[in-house]
């Protein structure tokens, strides 16, 4: 995974991004309007969390969330890991994901998405996920995904950019 | 949490504004801007009015990948509860969605196919698109859990019916 040229391994945006772990999501809008957040990142990794809210319910006679919403935090968390897992900035885009649905969010809790970006080639990351509530024993739903890399021209928000120091 | 609503009473065969109805039940859906309609065979066709919320990466600009996934997974609920027998709402197993295009900033739209309406299992396929049916932007495929009364309402049309 290392950069050729038998020089030190250049360090992943997952080690470079520290405090400013904030800023990868403050570039993506619909994350900041479910109200996502970045819990912790290192390299090739990160953990997603989302407070429920009435507004992202699925069936209002329960209060359990949408699956959807629970997709979108899962594929949100999946690039993430992605983008951590990068020595220099590049777009991502998903492929596919799957999503196995374990049990129900329970109504009221917070969702927590850990995802792990295990392998990584010059154009393809393969990432897997499982969502909980702070119990990975008792986990609500568990996910594999694949993204491309360098799918297009654009790379993440110029502002992770510089704050990674490229 | 507030007080929890009833779903709509749905009758058979389920009517646009039925369908309607059931969208503005789900609050995800009404977040998303989701609603449907029937065509003249009775499928569903979902929805997504553009809004600047839904987008994932603002430097394209695209929908946010979840936001699609989230429709799939909708629409096909649309369409099983649109087929069943009483009213109530199916619950995700799994659904596996292909990204094919990525969603430009403009309205998109959805139908499901239901490949098996069992009597506790549903197996659908969903597909999206913005300008041109024939050029999807994602695809799915799930299997849902249908709650009590979930059955098929109408047998499914055969090649001799």
């Amino acid at each position: 995974m290392s950069e050729d040229n038998g020089q030190e391994p250049a360090k992943v945006i997952g080690e470079l991004i520290g405090e400013n772990k904030h800023l990868l999501l403050s570039a993506v809008p619909f994350a900041m309007a479910v109200g996502m957040a970045v819990e912790e990142v290192g390299p090739a990794r990160a953990t997603l969390s989302l407070p429920w809210r009435e507004d992202l319910v699925g069936n209002p006679e329960t209060g359990v969330l949408h699956g959807g919403i629970v997709t979108a935090l899962i594929d949100n968390a999946c690039g993430t890991a992605v983008i951590c897992a990068l020595t220099r900035m590049t777009s991502v885009a998903t492929l596919d994901l799957r999503i196995d649905y374990l049990r129900p969010a329970t109504p009221g809790q917070t969702v927590f998405v850990d995802a792990e970006c295990y392998r990584k080639t010059r154009s393809i990351a393969f990432i897997r996920a499982l969502a909980h509530h702070g119990d990975r024993g008792d986990a609500i739903a568990h996910s594999v995904a694949t993204f491309m890399l360098g799918a297009n021209r654009t790379g993440p928000s110029r502002q992770i950019a510089e704050k990674v120091g490229q | 949490m507030t007080d929890r609503q009833r779903l709509p009473r749905l009758t058979h065969p389920v009517s646009t504004e039925d369908i309607g109805r059931l969208m503005q039940a789900i609050p995800f859906a009404r977040l998303l801007g989701v609603t449907a309609t029937t065509d003249e065979s009775g499928r569903v066709i979902a929805h997504m009015p553009y809004a600047d919320h839904l987008i994932g990466n603002p430097r394209l600009p695209a929908l946010h990948g979840g936001t699609i996934g989230a429709f799939l997974e909708m629409t096909a609920i649309a369409q099983l509860v649109a087929d069943m027998a009483e009213p109530g709402i199916p619950k995700t197993i799994d659904i596996t969605v292909d990204y094919l295009r990525s969603g430009r900033p403009r309205d998109t739209f959805a139908k499901a196919i239901v490949a098996k309406h069992g009597r506790r299992i549903a197996n659908v396929r969903i597909e999206a698109w913005q300008d041109d049916p024939t050029r999807p932007i994602a695809t799915a495929h799930g299997h849902f859990m249908l709650p009590e009364g979930g059955e098929a309402a109408v047998p499914p049309a055969t090649d001799e019916g």
